[in-house]
């Protein structure tokens, strides 16, 4: 196996509340690796940990409250970016890995023009003239599909709609060229026609560019047309970790279980029919107070005294492929005639 | 047939163009956010508006309330005809039929707690005050899910989910039998989505409410909806039985809604239609079928460019507007 691109070991990442009073484990020992040029999709509900996991990577915790604990490791091609100084940070940080956020709305200048915030990067980082970063912002909206591209690069964000806008966030984030690229939520807040239009360029752009992406969403249904591989967080813990087809042909977790029985299917029979989806009862509690023994025990269908008791460490699934190929954090796999058909 | 809950006629909505910087210079394009939209509501009955941002679904939704007031056509809710009343009486039908936003975050006032928030519409409708007033206020809480303690809580306290569902307790707590549910689930999370949907199905049984449900995704809509109507730049373009819609789409445009929306098996092989661009501007619609620029039916011909389509019955109960509907892709 190649060299990974990107590893993250035992990373935690805490958040001091307001109140002083506790301590928000957010991010809480997460391990996982993306090797170049493959889709990463990392999957959880809101509040488990995937956006914390991923500013951490980039160094962008507002410290204090939030600070990343000794014994964390995240290293980007041979080179820990924990130690790193600030300026060769700033080196790597819009660079070599770019970050697009879910909010294309709030995350664009709104007193600049599109093409401005586009050329601003190859000019801090690759010292373009701002002739020769224009000519670029212009072949990068090209490549993103923008149409008029000469006309557009002098555009202000209100004059775009939702899905031209996040275009040129991608615009913004590969106009470097970086070998990772991290998409927070890069669909949630769009329509699904045009959802289908940026996953699909997100392709392209990954194929033409050999760059390796780290997709993180809440929607199972996103990330299996486009991931090699999948990591679901839950509770600030990595629960299970399979290639794509393993994922989804055997979800061993039973959070993972449930985030696919919660996703509304076409091939559903008709609502009249059997109305009803399997969503996952209750929600994600608090960073400061994560149930003992399994996190997931509380919403957990198949729970017995042992879940409730002693915490899971990441077990191998097997099903073929090198050790540690599908990894579940979940006493089921030492016990799998306790999974019993969905109650 | 038992007789429509909800009848929609007609219904037209320009919003005048406005003028440009300070009011001066010339005013631009109308926008016909709504354009001759017609369909009904059979009582306990859901009807799933699709679409994509800026086709006219919400105004749609709006309007039949009269949270905006149509230019043209006839609404009517419970035999009354909405469009016709004087503010009184619409404020007596008000009772009768309620909205759920889409977003959970600026739909809720602030400054309320929850508690105001439900015992509000008691009292503005004289329902109940008082002892009554809190007993009704903890059994909606039941109702939809939430603990009564919720009720001193303020809404940055929630969670989109619980938001959600307090926004579905103020709307039943006049007790409706027409709900508007704009969006009610595109800004949660598919687990919470998950919950809200039963949720709703779960009231809709036990209070015989009928829905009018607005949304953008054809599969969200697929678990609630009996009826669908999917509307293009302020217009209907097919409506038909849910089950006719999904198993054959006649419209080009719900087949490209269709093959949009992810499928959550990675083996599955089918070939995805992506539109190019966005929806065209509703003030500057496109001549003939407004579709037709987006359209990828291979047999798009100068009568599409040229003569618009009108929405006609082209299997029983099954309507489209679309010139080759006979030959749907």
């Amino acid at each position: 196996m190649t060299e990974p691109l990107l590893r993250v070991r035992d990373l935690k990442t805490y958040f001091v509340t307001e109140h002083g009073s506790g301590t928000a484990r957010a991010v809480d020992g997460v391990s996982f690796e993306v090797q170049p040029g493959e889709t990463l999709g990392l999957v959880g509900e809101s509040g488990c940990g995937k956006t914390v996991t991923s500013l951490s990577i980039l160094r962008l915790i507002p410290e204090p409250p939030g600070h990343i604990r000794p014994g964390s490791f995240i290293e980007f091609e041979g080179r820990n970016l924990l130690t790193l100084e600030p300026r060769e940070l700033r080196a790597i940080r819009g660079n070599q890995i770019a970050m697009i956020f879910q909010e294309p709305m709030t995350s664009l200048n709104p007193v600049f023009t599109v093409g401005d915030q586009i050329a601003e990067a190859a000019i801090v980082h690759q010292h373009l003239t701002r002739r020769a970063a224009r000519t670029r912002a212009i072949e990068m909206l090209k490549l993103v599909g923008i149409p008029d591209p000469e006309e557009r690069v002098d555009h202000y964000p209100h004059q775009m709609s939702g899905g031209m806008r996040q275009r040129v966030m991608i615009a913004m984030a590969l106009v470097c060229h970086p070998k990772l690229l991290i998409a927070d939520e890069p669909t949630t807040a769009l329509d699904v026609t045009i959802q289908a239009q940026i996953l699909e360029l997100l392709d392209r752009l990954q194929a033409d560019l050999g760059m390796a992406v780290m997709l993180i969403t809440h929607d199972l249904g996103v990330v299996a047309g486009s991931a090699d591989r999948v990591v679901v967080m839950y509770a600030g813990q990595v629960v299970e970790q399979a290639p794509t087809p393993a994922l989804f042909a055997r979800p061993l977790h039973p959070y993972t279980e449930g985030l696919l029985a919660s996703v509304p299917r076409l091939d559903a029979p008709p609502a009249r029919e059997h109305g009803r989806l399997h969503g996952i009862p209750g929600q994600v509690p608090a960073a400061t107070a994560w149930p003992d023994g399994c996190r997931f025990h509380p919403r957990c269908p198949y729970a017995w005294d042992r879940c409730r008791a002693e915490a899971p460490p990441l077990l191998d699934a097997g099903g073929g492929g090198e050790p540690g190929t599908h990894t579940v954090r979940c006493w089921l796999l030492t016990d799998p005639r306790r999974r019993t058909p969905h109650p | 047939m038992t007789p429509a809950l909800v009848d929609v006629r007609g219904l037209v909505k320009h919003f005048p163009g406005e003028r440009g910087l300070l009011g001066l210079g010339r005013p631009r394009a109308v926008v016909r956010a709504v354009d001759d939209v017609s369909f009904a509501i059979a009582p306990g009955q859901t009807l799933g508006l699709v679409g994509e941002s800026g086709c006219g679904k919400s105004t749609v939704g709006r309007t039949i309330l009269r949270l905006i007031e149509p230019d043209a056509g006839r609404v009517t809710i419970d035999g009354q005809d909405v469009v016709a009343l004087g503010a009184r009486a619409l404020r007596a039908l008000r009772r009768r039929m309620q909205i759920v936003f889409q977003d959970p975050y600026g739909s809720l006032n602030p400054r309320m707690t929850v508690h105001q928030m439900l015992a509000e519409p008691l009292a503005i409708h004289r329902i109940a005050r008082g002892a009554e007033a809190e007993r009704r206020i903890a059994a909606l809480l039941e109702e939809v899910g939430l603990d009564p303690s919720f009720a001193q809580s303020y809404a940055h306290e929630l969670s989109g989910g619980q938001r959600q569902r307090v926004g579905i307790a103020r709307a039943l707590s006049v007790e409706p039998h027409f709900l508007v549910l704009d969006e009610p689930v595109s800004a949660l999370d598919v687990s919470v989505q998950a919950q809200v949907l039963n949720l709703l199905a779960d009231l809709q049984q036990r209070r015989r409410l009928t829905y009018l449900f607005i949304a953008h995704d054809l599969a969200v809509v697929k678990h609630i909806a009996d009826q669908v109507a999917v509307m293009y730049l302020g217009r209907i373009v097919e409506r038909a039985p849910a089950p006719a819609l999904y198993a054959g789409p006649r419209h080009p445009y719900t087949t490209s809604l269709l093959s949009a929306v992810p499928v959550p098996d990675p083996k599955a092989q089918r070939q995805r239609i992506v539109l190019t661009g966005d929806v065209p501007s509703p003030a500057h619609p496109p001549p003939g079928c407004p579709f037709h620029p987006r359209c990828p039916h291979p047999k798009k011909d100068t009568r599409c460019r040229t003569e618009p389509p009108a929405l006609r019955e082209v299997a029983p109960g099954q309507l489209a507007a679309c010139h080759f509907a006979e030959q749907p892709l």
